[in-house]
């Protein structure tokens, strides 16, 4: 026993690299296992709750599925891509709604992206008023969430008392003078009815950027202050400031908010082919088809997602 | 004397040119810039509060206030009624500690899971972290309504390899109508948006100093304890600012809860479903069944949000500054 860590001490010299090798090693691969604990509960989630039923999402879609009338279980009838081809081509109105619901997301995430980044731009001025202002702005994260939109969105006396109406009736804010100012300007009248019906949905796109705004301003004041001193010293104006500092060092988070907008307006509650999915399954009883028409709808959305992503991507500056 | 005159006339040169630079060009801009940005917010502003501002004034109307031309905006003849019966008809009690319990059990529990997980990718280096880092984004992008069905057959009957079954002799355990399927996914990180929420705490520790954890280590703490009492207490700030998304979301969500939930009243549904309860009250009442003028339903709805939301607008006036501070004090972006 005595002559163990006498011989250890004397070897020290010659094996001493060895050891710390190893130590080290094992501490990374402690650190590994810490990581894997910590992020434990997410591959349980991810696994029971996220792969598992969306792979049962996938067969479901592929068979005709029978709750029995006891309530003791389901059955599954197989139908191959007959629920797929019902949802395509035979439901009514399935396919004009997605496609609806994704020129819609086309229209507005960019009207999103340009309105939260001059937002937060804004807000990260100082000003008098300005922990208010930003308590204003993040309002509609809580005012037109969930609930709260579906049921504003078709409302009789929202849209009666509103500030905007579609037909221009009655609102408080009326475009036509703009219209009429941007057609003596000579704009392609394609530019000037999006401008337009941007302004028309002003209040859709305001209430649907909380979020993005948030995101841009905390990227705003990640910038150091010194990049601008800098500049001023030499000379810069603030609207070179802008183009050559601040949306190069933000213009990896514009890629985050246009995935995060785009997310948003195709997956919440009060987009129509949601609800449709949800009624089919729930009211009809189609649970299939329902499957079906959720993974097309799932589909589409990552393919527009993958578009997004390889187009920005290729534009946007990173530091490192 | 004449000292004093040359001076005089010294300060009155002074005094103008002070005065002729107060007009230059770039103050002039200045102050025109923060005019415009004032009108600009102000606009903002009352774009973003107009909806509410309505659903308020409406809230106080009676009837006939509703059907009057001559009133607009504010009600000739302000009366609580409206609230008494949404309030009936909603269950707002019963509805609002329902509500709140679900809320404040999932925000916190989403809380715990969410920051372990963003802490777990921030922080350490394991194989396979790039892919579950992609998953994890993967399952903001997958709506809810591809996992719908399934999610409700595997509450419906729900087991863990099959010992449930084993011991009742049925199918597993019928989780609908109970907390469970909202407790077992926010441990998880599955529940609503929990991606967005690992997202930013990721983001969050990423972006904090490493110096930090390592002279901790250096101190001899070990990793739990470095991140209780190093990491936490500086991670407040993006903890509120999710506790607070999650929190208001699970508020207003009604997919999660009409799924899970079909006896238990929360206020989404309930708010969905005012109008035709008032409808039916009226019904139990007086024995006559009426239809409501579109324009009354409307209110009752309107009024019935309003009571929705107030809660959270209260906590969002409490919340409020730590949440923007959050943003100010940075780190969501790294």
């Amino acid at each position: 026993m005595t002559e163990k860590p006498l011989q250890q001490a004397e070897s020290v010299p010659a094996t001493k690299p060895l050891i710390r090798k190893k130590r080290r090693l094992s501490l990374t691969k402690k650190r590994a296992m810490m990581g894997y604990l910590f992020v434990l509960p997410f591959i349980i989630g991810l696994i029971t709750f996220f792969l598992v039923p969306l792979i049962q999402s996938f067969i479901f879609s592929l068979n005709n599925l029978q709750v029995s009338a006891d309530g003791s279980g389901y059955q599954l009838i197989p139908v191959g891509f007959g629920n797929y081809n019902r949802a395509w081509n035979v439901h009514a109105t399935y396919k004009r709604d997605l496609v609806e619901a994704l020129l819609y997301m086309v229209t507005n995430v960019p009207l999103i992206i340009i309105f939260s980044f001059f937002a937060a731009n804004l807000l990260n001025q100082k000003f008098r008023g300005r922990s208010l202002a930003r308590a204003i702005f993040f309002l509609p994260v809580i005012v037109t969430s969930g609930i709260i939109l579906v049921v504003d969105s078709g409302d009789l006396l929202q849209s009666a008392m509103g500030l905007t109406q579609s037909d221009g009736q009655e609102g408080a804010f009326r475009a036509a003078e703009l219209t009429r100012l941007l057609l003596q300007s000579r704009l392609s009248p394609v530019f000037i009815d999006y401008i337009v019906s941007a302004v028309d949905r002003i209040y859709d796109i305001v209430s649907a950027s909380g979020v993005q705004i948030l995101i841009f301003l905390a990227g705003l004041q990640s910038i150091s202050p010194s990049l601008f001193e800098a500049s001023n010293i030499e000379g810069a104006t603030g609207w070179e400031n802008f183009w050559k500092i601040t949306f190069p060092m933000v213009s990896p988070l514009i890629l985050v908010n246009t995935v995060y907008s785009i997310i948003d307006t195709l997956t919440n509650s009060s987009n129509t082919v949601m609800q449709l999915i949800r009624d089919i399954a729930f009211a009809n009883n189609d649970y299939g088809m329902s499957s079906a028409m959720a993974w097309i709808y799932f589909v589409s959305i990552l393919a527009v997602i993958g578009i997004v992503i390889w187009l920005i991507s290729r534009s946007v500056f990173y530091q490192e | 004397m004449k000292t004093i005159a040359v001076f005089r006339k010294k300060a009155k040169v002074r005094k103008e040119v002070k005065k002729h630079r107060r007009f230059t060009l770039s103050t002039l801009a200045k102050y025109g810039w923060s005019i415009v940005r004032g009108v600009i917010i102000l606009g903002i502003c009352f774009l973003i509060l107009y909806p509410t501002l309505v659903k308020l004034t409406v809230a106080f109307m009676p009837e006939k206030d509703i059907f009057d031309v001559t009133v607009r905006y504010i009600p000739k003849s302000p009366t609580f009624e409206n609230f008494k019966a949404v309030w009936k008809a909603m269950g707002y009690t019963k509805a609002f500690w329902n509500t709140f319990k679900l809320s404040a059990l999932t925000s916190i529990m989403q809380l715990i899971s969410c920051t372990l997980i963003g802490y777990g990718f921030a922080r350490f280096k394991f194989r396979g972290r790039g892919f579950l880092f992609t998953l994890v984004i993967l399952s903001m992008i997958v709506p809810p309504q591809t996992l719908m069905v399934p999610l409700f057959m595997h509450f419906r009957y729900f087991d863990i390899f099959g010992i449930f079954s084993a011991i009742t002799g049925g199918r597993g355990l019928n989780l609908l109508d109970s907390y469970w399927p909202f407790v077992l996914m926010s441990l998880t990180g599955m529940g609503l948006k929990n991606g967005l929420y690992i997202y930013i705490l990721r983001q969050f520790f990423r972006g904090m100093p490493k110096e930090l954890e390592e002279a901790a280590y250096v101190d001899g703490a070990g990793m739990l304890r470095t991140f209780w009492q190093i990491m936490l207490p500086s991670a407040v700030p993006a903890m509120v600012t999710v506790f607070l998304f999650s929190f208001v979301w699970q508020w207003t969500d009604s997919f999660y809860s009409t799924l899970f939930l079909q006896k238990t009243k929360v206020l989404s549904g309930a708010l969905s479903s005012v109008s035709f309860n008032i409808t039916q009250q009226i019904y139990f009442e007086t024995g006559v069944n009426v239809a409501l003028p579109p324009a009354i339903s409307s209110m009752y709805t309107n009024t019935a949000s309003l009571l929705v939301i107030a809660p959270l607008l209260i906590l969002y006036l409490f919340a409020q500054r730590r949440f923007v501070e959050s943003v100010e004090r940075s780190g969501i972006v790294g």
